[in-house]
């Protein structure tokens, strides 16, 4: 139970001109529970980074003061837990037990009462498994899980969760909040929780502090009042607030069929049972697919199986007017006729600059040089990158570098575009153009798939649903 | 913000510094582990043309140079030229434990080029330099382990040579390349070396 | 190709189960010596003992063998050049084909270094295949009083080790995605190889980089000496394998001496 206080905080990352934030000036009291909102790369990362030591001063240039309890945050990490949206890198070790010991040990505590320690941690938030359960057998529910037992097992006197459930699926993020909320009820820590999706989390929190781009305050207050109050100004602001309509766009008529799987199927090797096991559908011009499922359900193989980008061990993939099954085609020509978008968006990049990013297809595809520049900055424009068209994409949020990713393959509107995961980390004005573009270019004729654990994405703009469970087709919905 | 003379000084690693030329070392001792393949494949054919064999090694000296460049410490390249030989091992390599072994005599070999310059030069020269050392270093060890019979002008000379002319090129100058196609995109920012990159 | 580091051994078995660091000694004792006799019964007395130690390893003879698979072909090609390109011919002809010309001597002399070979590799592969990285590790810190930032930010590094293979096909069918692929064109193949490359070790750099703050946050960086939730200990086991395996050293050295064979390189 600590004070926390930023005075006149300002930070600019190393590598950068502008300022992340400028002139932050907060108070959070003992044993709050707040939920930091705002939009996508306006610095709650920053600020939660700061807030647990992490912005040293080779990694940037600060003003001001970021205190915890009246001593500069640096001094004070001992007392401060974070837990990241990437679970996989911040698993240090690789059996379970171990990763939660891991921090005990930094802090000293004597051998012998380390692992009552990491059981009852273990305990706190659910895991299912003993102490030895490898690191790499995990899901990344179960990961995020014991990425959270290793933050409690200190004892933080202040909790920072930044995103915790970005990358679940709907029953796993619903399951690590449950383990959030009943270790919460045990510890009296000062909580700082960032989320974009406002609902889930709502009951977690007392007080709500809405940040503006750059840091500004927006709005501050318990969490019904700022709602009530703000609510449509925090809207127009990028704020998912809970009960504001969302767009819909129904479609036209479906037209051709552009893409046809049949039976894809892939076995990893050295596992018995497959990845995807034997499923069939087809796509059609001016329509989108959702591709919904649990963690692990066989999802982004499905996309990449589709998209011919990893050579099936059963069945094929094909397109009207080429013979050859796609993961057959040579790259140029199967990148003219399907795009694909991938799950990890620092995947997916090619070139230095933001700018060149989205540039690439249409070059690849041969458009004029005018066009390409026009659709760039109409891009950029769109997706609020405009500022960063210089940056490497390596460098941008995690929101910006989702939509960067996005907006890269949707530039040179191909026939077949194949989407996983698009919207994560958006913040709902991002989240809304997203929407639009993608509209766009599906009545423009594109033929669309999306993989998504996000229903309002998927209620805003399919046709139909295939729900994978386990590798194959459980239910196939229409709308 | 401390200018990269007084962060070079700073005696203490910090995490970031560890952890660099440890995933270095990760990442190469798997290349290293896939070289020993090539070279065990080749070796009956380059046996008889001794540059050449000599001309292949440069790779296994990349660790030795580039880990220094980027983290600017003492010790930065025996570390990571040690650390990457060991992973190889762990991974399962014929070489068994003469290849930390030589890991060892590599690292402290190209260490020797960036101590010369008292920890404060990292150019061209020093990188060029280092490799070579550390090639000599890491052929000096062949010669004794593993070709302790072979004439000496007909064979272990020339063998040194070429390994240090590929030294020199594929680990001296092929590190500071890597070096600078690394600092746009960013990675290098926390680090002395990225602090030369244009703000954007 | 995997890349898992897990054990292809019974972990149960006596050697699995002794101290690393007394594991590392025993396979340095028997491989230095092996580095310095440069006489041809020396070594194979010390692959004999290895070869009887085996059983007690619990490491299964197919993965041993897998392991091994190239070692054959590196130790005759070391015995093929030294007896070729010796420096002397001495003792009986037994090739001789104008420029190429090998004699007892010199194969026997490169039979000693194909048998140091045998018995570095061997060694080596009953080294680590039996021991998990973790315990090495601990017991590194914990014994030899190794610095625990270092052995453990290596040891943290190393769990990135299989993500590498996955991150690999991933960045290769991203950039087939986007139109980028060698085909039949030799030089773009290695262009391609090359940039790809380069992302995993960009990427592998970056992950570096957030592992450390996750690290720090969780308070690697303090400077209060940590504490070892996993005690490694030199138990009596591990002091006899030490000396189990200095007294087969030495034995290998005294027998050879004995038949006035042994020799140190020059
Ligand atoms: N390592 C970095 N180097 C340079 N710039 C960075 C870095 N990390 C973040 N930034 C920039 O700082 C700004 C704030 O980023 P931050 O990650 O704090 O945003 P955020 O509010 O968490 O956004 P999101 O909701 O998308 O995660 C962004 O414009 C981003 O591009
Ligand atoms: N390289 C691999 N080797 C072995 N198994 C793998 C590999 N890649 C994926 N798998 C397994 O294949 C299954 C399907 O994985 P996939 O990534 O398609 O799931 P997903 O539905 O996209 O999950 P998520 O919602 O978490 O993205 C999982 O059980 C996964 O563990
Ligand atoms: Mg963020
Ligand atoms: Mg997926």
């Amino acid at each position: 139970m600590i004070p926390v206080e930023f005075r006149g905080f300002a930070w600019r990352h190393a590598g950068r001109r502008a300022q992340a934030v400028t002139g932050v000036d907060l108070r959070i009291e003992p044993g709050e529970r707040v939920l930091l909102l705002g939009p996508s790369g306006s610095g709650k990362s920053t600020l939660l980074a700061a807030l647990a030591g992490l912005l040293t001063e080779d990694s940037g240039e600060q003003d001001g003061e970021v205190l915890i309890d009246g001593k500069p945050a640096a001094d004070q990490r001992d007392r401060v837990g974070i837990l990241f949206q990437d679970p996989e890198t911040q698993l240090v070790m690789a059996r379970s037990g171990d990763d939660v010991a891991f921090g005990l040990e930094n802090q000293a505590v004597p051998p012998s009462r380390i692992w009552p320690l990491v059981h009852e941690a273990l305990e706190a938030v659910g895991f299912p498994y003993g102490v030895d359960r490898s690191t790499h057998a995990l899901s990344g529910g179960e990961q995020q899980r014991l990425a959270f037992a290793g933050v409690l097992a200190r004892r933080p006197d202040l909790i920072l969760l930044d995103e915790p459930t970005a990358n679940l699926d709907p029953e796993g993020a619903q399951d690590v909040r449950e383990a959030l909320r009943a270790a919460l009820a045990e510890t009296e820590a000062t909580l700082i929780v960032v989320e974009h999706r406002v609902a889930e989390i709502l009951d977690l929190v007392d007080r709500v502090i809405a940040l503006g781009p750059g840091g500004s305050l927006l709005a501050d207050g318990p969490a019904e009042a700022v709602l009530a109050e703000h609510g449509e100004h925090l809207a127009a602001q990028g704020v998912w607030v809970p009960g504001v309509p969302l767009p819909t766009h129904p479609s036209r008529d479906a037209g051709e069929v552009a893409l046809r799987g049949e039976a894809l199927a892939l076995t990893h090797p050295g596992t018995g049972r497959p990845a995807l096991d034997g499923v069939s559908f087809e796509l059609r011009q001016g329509e989108l697919l959702a591709v919904t499922g649990p963690n692990g359900s066989g999802k982004s193989t499905l996309a990449l199986l589709a998209g011919g980008l990893v050579r099936p061990t059963g069945g094929r993939s094909t397109v009207p007017g080429e013979p050859r099954p796609l993961h057959r085609l040579p790259a140029r020509r199967l990148a003219t006729r399907v795009g694909s978008v991938f799950q990890d968006p620092e995947h997916q990049f090619v070139t230095p600059t933001v700018h060149d990013e989205l540039a690439f297809g249409p070059r690849q595809a041969g458009w004029p040089k005018a066009r390409i520049e026009a659709r760039v900055a109409e891009l950029l424009e769109r997706l609020r990158l405009a500022p960063l068209a210089n940056a490497n994409p390596h460098t941008l949020s995690g929101g910006e570098a989702r939509r960067l990713s996005v907006a890269g393959a949707l530039a040179a509107a191909p026939q077949v575009l194949l989407l996983d995961e698009p919207t994560f980390g958006q913040d709902r004005r991002t989240w809304g153009e997203l929407v639009d573009l993608t509209a766009d270019i599906r009545d423009e004729g594109t033929a669309l798939l999306a993989v998504t654990h996000d229903r309002d994405f998927a209620a805003a703009l399919a046709d139909r649903e295939l729900v994978l469970g386990a590798g194959r087709i459980v239910e196939e919905r229409r709308r | 913000m401390p200018d990269s003379t007084a962060l070079a000084a700073s005696a203490r690693w910090r995490t970031v510094d560890i952890l660099t030329c440890a995933v270095i070392a990760v990442a190469f001792g798997v290349v290293f582990w896939a070289w020993n393949f090539v070279w065990a494949g080749l070796e009956p054919t380059l046996a008889f043309l001794p540059p050449l064999k000599g001309i292949l090694y440069g790779v296994w000296l990349i660790p030795a140079v580039l880990a220094p460049l980027i983290v600017r410490r003492a010790g930065a390249g025996l570390l990571t030229e040690a650390l990457a030989a060991t992973v190889s091992a762990l991974l399962g390599s014929i070489w068994g434990l003469f290849v930390v072994y030589q890991g060892l005599v590599q690292g402290l070999g190209g260490e020797l080029a960036f101590a010369a310059g008292r920890y404060r030069r990292y150019g061209t020269l020093t990188a060029v330099a280092s490799g070579a050392l550390a090639c000599f270093a890491a052929t000096l060890f062949d010669v004794i382990a593993y070709y302790p019979t072979y004439d000496l002008w007909a064979y272990k000379v020339p063998y040194i040579a070429f390994a240090m002319l590929s030294g020199a090129i594929v680990a001296g100058l092929g590190s500071k390349a890597l070096v600078k196609a690394m600092l746009p995109t960013g990675v290098l920012d926390r680090f002395p070396a990225g602090r030369e990159r244009a703000r954007i | 190709m995997t890349m898992a580091l897990a054990s292809v051994c019974d972990a149960r078995a006596p050697i699995a189960r002794a101290n690393p660091v007394a594991k590392l000694a025993a396979v340095a004792a028997v491989s230095t010596t092996a580095l310095v006799a440069a006489d041809w019964l020396t070594p194979l007395l010390l692959l004999a003992a290895l070869l009887a130690v085996l059983p007690f390893t619990g490491i299964r003879l197919g993965a041993l063998a897998i392991r091994l698979r190239w070692l054959w072909l590196a130790a005759s090609t070391v015995v093929a050049v030294n007896a070729i390109f010796a420096a002397e011919q001495t003792g009986r002809l037994l090739i001789d084909l104008g420029p190429l010309e090998i004699s007892t001597g010199a194969l026997i002399d490169g039979t000693a270094i194909g048998l140091r070979v045998c018995v570095a590799a061997t060694a080596g592969v009953l080294g680590f295949a039996t021991t998990d990285p973790t315990d090495l590790a601990d017991a590194l810190t914990q014994q030899l009083h190794a610095p625990a930032r270092f052995t453990i930010g290596a040891l943290a590094a190393l769990r990135l080790l299989p993500l590498l293979g996955a991150e690999w096909r991933q960045i290769t069918s991203a950039r087939r995605a986007r139109g980028l692929e060698g085909g039949w064109n030799p030089l773009r193949r290695v262009r391609l190889f090359a940039s790809t490359m380069f992302a995993l070790l960009v990427g592998a750099i970056r992950r570096a980089g957030r592992l450390a703050a996750a690290m720090d946050a969780r308070g690697f960086d303090s400077e209060i000496p940590r504490t070892h939730a996993r005690e490694q200990r030199m138990h009596a086991a591990d002091w006899v394998l030490i000396a189990a395996a200095l007294v087969v050293c030495a034995t290998a050295v005294a027998v050879s001496v004995a038949y006035g064979l042994f020799t140190v390189f020059a």
